[in-house]
């Protein structure tokens, strides 16, 4: 069984169709690298999967159950978390005060959320920063602090919305080390990215949306080869980083 | 119940809503420019209307002829307000923006009741007992000019904003102001002219209340809830639903009172207020945002 | 500061404190009265629009259904007001809940929160305006007794400063332990940002219903207080705009979503309307308010966090300027 299998799903708005009959699977213990132009559907495709818009039609199934039209929260507290792609961090809090939040997902007591959290942060090279204020923080931490945000949660299945962007060459190989070190831990990981360099170093199958279709999905090294993705990306800027 | 009664309660409503929708074209004019509802708006046309009484008083003359002072002043006072209090504070959250709106309609209420006591102040009008008689209905006729001269200004309003370069101005900068400044439209300017006429409307329906009603300090805050209810059953920033709305909501309360018990025909007008809001957000005349 | 001087600050506090009383004439007093009173109506707000971040202008509603609550069940039933304050804080909890289900369910925040929030305020005053089973526009008086502990009715002013102090300590306590709880933090975490919250497992409805709840019951007990203090309730007082403006003006002015903020508003508010009241001749009711609502603007305009924010603020700046030696400061270049 997968760990989470999008089946035919469509979401439209009035006329337009953001996501057509999309379906594609994600195994357990895997990265699944989400790509296409922009418009594709991509955030779409996450908002559809985390509870944060409803599907026009299909379902979402994770570790086998429906997820279709639950609330973001209850699907949190089954496993699966999302990052946003525009950070939405707590402004006033500080950065362990952030990702507390997060672990009181699957702790109760104050004690043990702060322990938790702080863990997660020292796991991503933010110990030093754990009292800043996030609405201080540079933009390669504050991606890191989503990153941390979610992890808190302890997800089984993690989506990350374009965690990688706007940042320099060294930040990105960062961050993919610390993407393979969530995955070696047991974290199923579904990633959004226009960085290739990411996405190929990290995927083990991706899966290309094109005006809210699937196009393509196989082995990385087959997608730059594949005419229809050639195709869709004319004229867009692949971003080689 | 005769029908003679109800007939009646329909025409004051009617003509109550004329009154009520150049109060709340101006409101939705300003709303288009803060994209929040100015919570000092009733506080302008309380200002207004003691201007007008003072006018009227001091030079004695009818309480319409304050009109050629009190409209300009009332524009350029907008205009001040705006400048100086919320062009500073407009990327900030909203709801810190209806705060400051809050503390001004305080300051305005307030100041004037140090200044000009709790009572009551109303004015005559030589046109007060005059009367236009149709059949059972009887038609006050500073009522009717109140109607006739608000419609007249809600509708010139509405073909400026429809087909005048200021009106299409104001309207791109209401609907995206990225993309109007990105278009040449100098849309701090637009708005303060848009903010200032919508504050004008209160200078115009002043003259035009004063002999039908009284001012007080705390009038304005009787007329901002009606209004508040108003804009949203129009849908916000919905010119025309503005209009429309003000008719249902006047007739809603003139029909009310004759149904209802005791005086609490008020409440229908907040009830359907919060139904609306329930269930049809983009208000009766909106357009569904999702 | 460190824990221990907090703590000593906090226990020299109390101790003056419990034993104003005894050497304060019976008008400063009441003037102390008042400043507690507001203190507790605000931080009682400040649980639902300062923490959670639901601006609210419909507490001056649950205050009036704990005054009426109380005051009906003593007049009707002769039930003690002790009694009576739970019962109006019941009432006006699953009041907060109706209203709050109503409006979060349907996704109606911000400032049209605020907008339902002074609707609902509105048809009940004009409701009980024409109740006269409720005392209608004539309200209700509560008969002046001597010293009665049972029924809530004292003689000296200072018994009621210790009741209202009570609340106060009550309400600092839930505020403080919500500081520190979970469920404390989840509310400020939908205050900050809603939709990161909820994808980190935060149900929005549960928890802004359990603000909105809690924050009304407190509310109403302040209600039975007031009418106890006052004597005399009825819906132009209570159920005024202006009541209900004002209750937030003492939060926002003294920091809101903080645990000192409504009382430091409060503290510094109050004295300022007496003394406008004083020489204005206190003539007309309201007046104070041309003050508060100028201040308003002030701290919205330039200190938002109001004054517990100015002090921070402070702080931050000296402790700046003594941590860069200054040699360092006067090398730094345009």
């Amino acid at each position: 069984m997968s760990l989470l299998d999008v089946q035919g799903v469509t979401r439209s708005f009035g006329g337009l169709r953001a996501v057509s009959n999309l379906s594609f699977t994600v195994e357990r213990g895997s990265i699944v690298g989400l790509i296409g132009p922009n418009g594709a559907g991509k955030t779409t495709t996450f908002s559809l999967i985390s509870g944060f818009d409803r599907p026009s039609a299909g379902q979402v199934l994770f570790k086998g159950e429906r997820i279709t039209g639950l609330s973001p929260d209850v699907i949190c507290l089954r496993g699966l978390t999302r990052t946003f792609q525009i950070m939405q961090a707590f402004p006033k809090l500080t950065v362990l005060q952030n990702v507390m939040i997060g672990a009181y997902a699957r702790h109760r007591a104050v004690a043990a959320a702060r322990a938790h959290a702080t863990e997660v942060l020292r796991k991503l090279g933010m110990a030093a920063r754990v009292d800043e204020q996030a609405r201080n923080l540079t933009l390669a931490d504050l991606k890191r602090l989503e990153i941390a945000k979610a992890l808190a949660t302890s997800p089984e299945l993690l989506l990350l919305d374009e965690v990688v962007s706007g940042l320099t060459p060294t930040e990105v190989e960062e961050l993919v080390g610390l993407i393979r070190n969530i995955r070696a831990e047991g974290v199923t990981i579904v990633m959004i990215e226009h960085v290739m360099q990411a996405i190929m170093a990290l995927s083990d199958t991706i899966v290309v949306l094109h005006h809210g279709e699937k196009i393509f999905e196989g082995q990385p090294r087959q997608v730059a080869t594949n005419p229809a993705v050639v195709q869709a990306y004319l004229g867009e800027e692949l971003a080689v980083a | 119940m005769t029908s003679a009664l109800v007939l009646q309660a329909i025409v004051s409503g009617l003509l109550l809503g004329g009154v009520y929708s150049l109060i709340c074209v101006g409101l939705t004019l300003t709303f288009g420019v803060m994209r929040i509802i100015n919570f000092a708006h009733g506080e302008f046309l309380m200002v207004a209307m003691y201007a007008t009484y003072f006018f009227a008083v001091g030079f004695k003359t009818e309480p319409y002829a304050a009109i050629v002072v009190v409209l300009p002043g009332l524009f350029l006072f907008g205009v001040l307000i705006f400048h100086f209090l919320i062009r500073p504070i407009q990327s900030r959250d909203p709801l810190n923006q209806m705060l400051l709106l809050v503390g001004l309609s305080l300051v305005l209420q307030n100041g004037a009741l140090a200044l000009f006591s709790p009572d009551t102040r109303a004015l005559q009008s030589a046109l007060l007992y005059s009367k236009l008689e149709l059949g059972d209905v009887i038609i006050g006729m500073p009522m009717l000019i109140a109607f006739v001269v608000s419609i007249l200004i809600t509708l010139a309003l509405y073909w400026q904003l429809r087909f005048t370069e200021l009106g299409r101005m104001i309207r791109a900068a209401a609907s995206d102001r990225g993309a109007a400044e990105l278009m040449g439209i100098n849309v701090n300017r637009v708005n303060m002219l848009a903010f200032g006429m919508g504050i004008g409307c209160l200078g115009v329906a002043a003259p035009l209340m004063m002999p039908v009603y009284y001012v007080v300090p705390d009038i304005g805050t009787f007329f901002i809830l009606i209004a508040f209810v108003v804009v949203v059953l129009g849908g916000l920033g919905n010119f025309v639903g503005a209009m429309l709305a003000s008719f249902l909501v006047a007739i809603a309360q003139s029909i009310g009172a004759l149904f209802m018990p005791g005086s609490t025909a008020p409440v229908l007008p907040f009830l359907l207020f919060i139904l609306v809001l329930l269930f049809k957000p983009e208000g009766l005349f909106g357009r569904p945002a999702r | 500061m460190t824990t221990l001087g907090q703590v000593a600050l906090a226990a020299v506090a109390l101790l003056f404190m419990l034993s104003a009383p005894a050497f304060l004439s019976e008008h400063q007093i009441h003037i102390l009265i008042q400043i507690l009173f507001f203190a507790y109506l605000s931080s009682c707000w400040n649980i639902l629009g300062g923490f959670t971040g639901q601006l609210s202008f419909g507490h001056a509603l649950f205050l009036a259904v704990g005054a009426y609550t109380s005051t009906l069940l003593l007049l009707q039933l002769g039930v003690s007001p002790w009694i009576g304050m739970l019962a109006g804080g019941t009432l006006a909890g699953a009041l907060g809940l109706f209203i709050g289900y109503l409006s979060f369910r349907y996704g109606i925040k911000g400032t049209f929160f605020v907008l339902v929030t002074l609707a609902f305020t509105e048809i009940a005053r004009i409701i009980a305006l024409n109740t006269s089973a409720i005392g209608g526009a004539s309200g209700l008086y509560i008969p002046i007794r001597a010293n009665d502990l049972w029924h809530l009715k004292f003689v000296n002013k200072s018994h009621y400063y210790y009741v209202i102090f009570g609340l106060l300590l009550i309400v600092l306590a839930v505020t403080a332990w919500l500081e520190r709880s979970r469920a404390g933090h989840r509310l400020v975490a939908i205050r900050e940002n809603e939709d990161a919250a909820e994808a980190l497992g935060v149900n929005l409805l549960r928890y802004k219903l359990l603000a909105t709840a809690l924050s009304a019951f407190l509310t109403a007990l302040g209600g039975t207080f007031y009418a106890h203090y006052v004597t005399f309730i009825d819906p132009s007082t209570l159920l005024n705009m202006n009541m209900a403006l004002e209750i937030t003006i003492y939060s926002i002015v003294g920091g809101i979503g903080t645990l000192l903020g409504p009382l430091l508003g409060a503290a510094v508010l109050v004295p300022i309307a007496e003394t406008v009241r004083a020489e204005f001749g206190h003539n007309y009711a309201g007046v104070h308010l041309v003050v508060y609502g100028a201040l308003l603007m002030i701290i919205v305009r330039y200190a938002p966090d109001g004054i517990i924010g100015l002090i921070r603020w402070l702080r931050e700046q000296w402790t700046k300027s003594r941590l860069l030696p200054a040699h360092q400061t006067s090398e730094a270049k345009p």
